[in-house]
């Protein structure tokens, strides 16, 4: 008897609380307006469960607007929530915390809706002060964030303008192709946690990964809980999240993310196939026909998602380089020579590496551009068979010859001999570069493989200039031109043959470079699509790069986890981590 | 020269091991380079001696190999055709010992079907070829490498023990900074200076020189103990009397001496540097590809899915064993008996 009255003691105690904690929330509830949430289109699910997913390393920093590395942004990515979002799956813009948007006629002014009501992950209001100072944050040169640069729109950043408690306003200085992705992953952050360390000029240094889980809010589905350095870090549910499903549902499903940290590739397969790891990200195709084998007794499934927009290629070294490299300016005499890359292109047997390297999982390029972006791909470039015999025709009237032991000669009778670095840490690029060494060799070209650290295969490439070829691979980010527009303009970063030129080395470089400028300016997508495909055949033509094969989008997940929709697209399997859930007995058990 | 039996056993076990691996061309029916790019990881190939139909075959033959068709990747046999393995048949040109050219091949089996003793890795190469080919390098560079250490290591190590002074003290030092070292991250350090893209000849030459440049110390020292006490002897000093140079009593009275402890410490040396060697190519910093070594042959296992699923890729490995094993017993023989040697 005594027993039960101190029960109802404790429960009512405990109601009491209740109500004493509801109260605050349903006061300012009633108070703001009402929240326009996002319905989600996706089947219903079930809530609870944890999720554990594997990181190839560990992220360096949780700050949104610093951040750099794969692992980071994998996890900020969870943790925040941009205006407009590019769909991986369908690679189109859809709304995100942006309610609606308007462009001006000229393309110049683009005017956002912002939804209302929405909150933090700590329960903070979500206003258009935070948005302006997040962009204010991005294009403060001081801060040095990587976002800055694509946030630069003819040379000058993006004014960004409050209308109303409502509206931003966003004027840009010159028209610029699709600007609407501009947006996608730039990550709206809570001016009331990070104006402080702003204004002192210490925002790179915030949101480290031993920062307190209260000191960090965002409008991601999830929220941190836990890190623990070397091993993982625990993200929980965000209860504010600003979607639903069909059924008035808040999402996200899941009650945890565990990313666990493995130091390999190796390592994660093993997790996986262990059953540690709910999901693996970006498989190998060798170690994809080792799980598909055993995914029936293993209960887990593995997702062949199509050509993905990595893209790898050959590259001869083009750099103007130093009179001591004067080795290398003897072998660019071949290098610069248009004919000579295409012979070296036709030799190579773009099937077996197919074969070989992707297991059949892969496809032969014969432009930069893969098939994931089916949009943009030119479908009518030439596929030209391997054929030796043509390329030898090519050398042949480039006024190369062989000498009696069937080496290959240039015009002053030295032997044609190079290397080829790659990374030795990507084992799939080293064995293009020995197929390509076998299949050179039958045209008289002695090649050497060079398997290199991969910092210093990026230190040779894009700042000694101390390399013969290399393999490499691009790729990744975004189906849109305007992604590559680095690699393409004779002045960018990434214009690995021969990086930064002051001018265009060649009439055509000089074309490409006019042409994509045109076609960032350019709204309207088929006419983009027209200059986009002659810089292809460009391209195609003239071989700065020799397009090798794209592999295809590989990953795998549980039986269990519903939902699960791949993309070929970054990240490819957490994009809708909100969707997520566990149908059958283990998320019934767990709860 | 007289041998223990056991003695005659390694010895001819190791040298016929080492025989093959000089005439690799005779012995391999294909060049390491090859690629069949059809046969990516073939399993090792069945010699077949009996067929259903036609009962026991004298010549052995072995079947095609046929794709999968459930399963791409993997192989069965297509033993509709029999291809009879031939015996001395013409093949690849190769060269062996430098010198002599020749196409004759031990054995082989005619086109389509191949035959694949040890399997082929990833690019359709056949193992055994390259396993052949590979002990060249592996072998060759521990034996060289010892030779080359060896002979650092005695001339450092009589100059020092037979004259003593600064000499003495200078050399015993740098020698105790080099046992000191952690031999691989030195090897490592050196291999880092040198410039990267190198002929499959001039890594070769350079493995030795690295490896047999580090390893001088421990035998100097040894054969700068042995030298100090021989120099002590009465027939030394009387030479010495009688005004022997001294290059004459180094080369008749201390050498003589040394030779045991040298003869050991050699067949001691061969198989750490082999090892040396395969540590190195397997890191990707001794031969390069195509050109095999035991070592970069070992180093797809780097992969958990070849480890995994394709066991025949670690016979490089395998083998390492009984040639460590046979070294090893030989080395202790030469101590248990250190006169058999030089008597």
């Amino acid at each position: 008897m005594k027993s039960h009255s101190t029960n109802a003691l404790i429960a009512r105690l405990f109601l009491g609380l209740c109500v004493c904690l509801e109260l605050p929330v349903g006061l300012t509830q009633s108070m703001a307006p009402r929240e326009e949430l996002l319905t989600s289109s996706n089947p219903v699910g079930q809530s609870g469960g944890h999720l554990v997913v594997s990181l190839r390393s560990e992220p360096k920093t949780l700050n949104p607007v610093t951040s750099v590395d794969i692992s980071s942004r994998e996890v900020i990515a969870q943790m925040t929530a941009d205006l407009i979002h590019i769909n991986r799956l369908s690679q189109n813009i859809e709304p995100a915390l942006a309610k609606s948007w308007k462009v001006s006629p000229d393309g110049l002014r683009y005017t956002i809706e912002l939804r209302r009501g929405l909150r933090f992950s700590d329960g903070q209001p979500l206003t258009v002060d935070d948005v302006v100072f997040s962009f204010a944050v991005y294009l403060d040169e001081n801060v040095h964030s990587p976002q800055r640069d694509s946030l630069m729109v003819g040379g000058k950043p993006i004014a960004v303008r409050r209308a109303d408690s409502g509206t931003i306003v966003f004027q840009l200085a010159q028209p610029y192709a699709a600007a609407e992705r501009l947006f996608d992953s730039v990550s709206i952050l809570p001016r009331h946690l990070l104006e402080a360390a702003y204004k002192e000029g210490k925002l790179a240094q915030s949101w480290g990964l031993t920062t307190s889980a209260l000191q960090i809010a965002g409008l991601g589905p999830f929220r941190l809980k836990e890190y623990v350095a070397g091993q993982y870090l625990v993200l929980e549910r965000n209860p504010y999240y600003w979607k639903i499903d069909q059924e008035k549902h808040r999402l996200p499903y899941l009650d945890q993310i565990t990313f666990l940290f493995v130091p390999n590739a190796d390592a994660e397969v093993m997790r996986f196939q262990a059953g540690d790891t709910d999901i693996i990200n970006r498989v190998s195709a060798e170690d994809y026909s080792l799980l598909e084998k055993d995914q029936a007794a293993r209960s887990f499934r593995v997702y062949d998602v199509g050509p993905s927009l990595e893209y790898n290629f050959l590259f001869f070294n083009l750099n103007s380089v130093l009179p001591a490299q004067s080795d290398i300016s003897r072998k660019q005499n071949w290098f610069r020579q248009t004919k000579f890359r295409q012979a070296v292109s036709l030799a190579i047997d773009r099937e077996g590496i197919n074969r070989l390297v992707y297991r059949g999982r892969a496809t032969p390029l014969w432009t930069p551009v893969t098939q994931a972006s089916s949009f943009w791909v030119n479908n009518s470039i030439p596929h030209p068979p391997r054929s030796i015999e043509q390329a030898r025709k090519l050398l042949e009237s480039a006024g190369f010859s062989w000498s009696h032991d069937g080496d290959l000669t240039d015009l002053s009778g030295a032997g044609v001999k190079f290397s080829i670095i790659t990374s030795a840490s990507n084992s799939q690029r080293t064995q293009m570069a020995t197929i390509i060494q076998q299949d050179l060799k039958e045209l008289g070209i002695s090649v050497q493989v060079v398997p290199l650290e991969f910092r210093s295969v990026l230190d040779r490439i894009f700042q000694t200039h101390d390399y013969d070829a290399a393999v490499l691979g691009l790729g990744g980010g975004d189906v849109d031109p305007n992604s590559q527009m680095n690699v393409w303009l004779s002045s960018g970063n990434d214009h690995v043959w021969d990086i930064g030129e002051t001018h265009p080395a060649t009439s055509w470089e000089a074309e490409i470079d006019q042409l994509m400028e045109k076609q960032l300016s350019t709204l309207k997508p088929e006419a983009r699509k027209l200059l986009y495909d002659r810089v292809q055949q460009i391209i195609a033509t003239n071989l700065p790069v020799i397009s090798l094969v794209s592999p295809n989008t590989l990953v795998g997940a549980k039986d269990q986890l519903a939902n699960f929709r791949p993309a070929v697209l970054d990240p490819h399997t957490l994009w809708n981590s909100q969707e997520l859930f566990l149908s059958g007995q283990r998320a019934a058990g767990q709860q | 020269m007289k041998f223990g039996r056991r003695t005659a056993l390694l010895l001819a076990g190791l040298g016929a091991l080492h025989l093959a691996v000089l005439m690799a061309g005779l012995f391999s029916p294909y060049d390491v380079a090859q690629q069949n790019r059809d046969l990516p990881f073939a399993p090792p190939t069945r010699i077949h001696f009996v067929d259903a139909e036609s009962g026991i075959h004298v010549r052995p033959f072995v079947c095609d190999f046929m794709d999968r068709p459930d399963s791409p990747g993997e192989y069965s046999e297509n033993c509709d055709k029999h291809f009879p393995v031939h015996f001395l048949v013409n093949g690849v040109r190769y060269r062996m010992f430098g010198l002599v050219e020749s196409d004759v091949h031990l054995f082989g089996v005619r086109a389509p079907a191949h035959i694949f003793l040890m399997g082929t890795d990833g690019y359709g190469r056949d193992v055994f070829s390259r396993f052949l080919y590979g002990g060249q390098i592996s072998l060759f560079v521990g034996i060289l490498a010892t030779a080359l250490s060896l002979g650092l290591g005695t001339l450092v190590g009589s100059f020092a023990g037979y004259y003593g002074g600064w000499f003495d003290s200078v050399a015993m030092r740098v020698a105790e900074l080099f046992l000191a070292l952690p031999w691989l991250y030195l090897l490592f350090a050196l291999r880092a200076f040198i410039p990267l893209s190198l002929s499959a000849n001039e890594a070769f030459l350079l493995l030795i020189a690295v490896i047999g440049a580090v390893g001088w110390a421990r035998p100097a020292r040894l054969i700068r103990s042995v030298v100090l006490s021989s120099r002590e002897h009465q027939y030394v000093r009387a030479a010495q009397l009688f005004g022997g140079s001294d290059a004459y009593i180094l080369r008749r009275h201390i050498l003589p001496d040394v030779h045991g402890v040298v003869l050991t410490q050699a067949v001691l040396l061969i198989p750490q540097y082999v090892l040396a060697e395969v540590t190195l190519s397997f890191l990707g910093l001794g031969v390069a590809e195509p050109t095999p070594s035991w070592g970069n042959m070992l180093s797809s296992l780097q992969q958990y899915y070849v480890l995994a699923s394709y066991w025949w890729m670690l016979v490089p490995g395998l083998v390492l064993i009984p040639v460590f094993l046979g070294y090893m017993l030989l080395a202790g023989e030469t101590r248990s008996n250190p006169n058999a040697a030089h008597t």
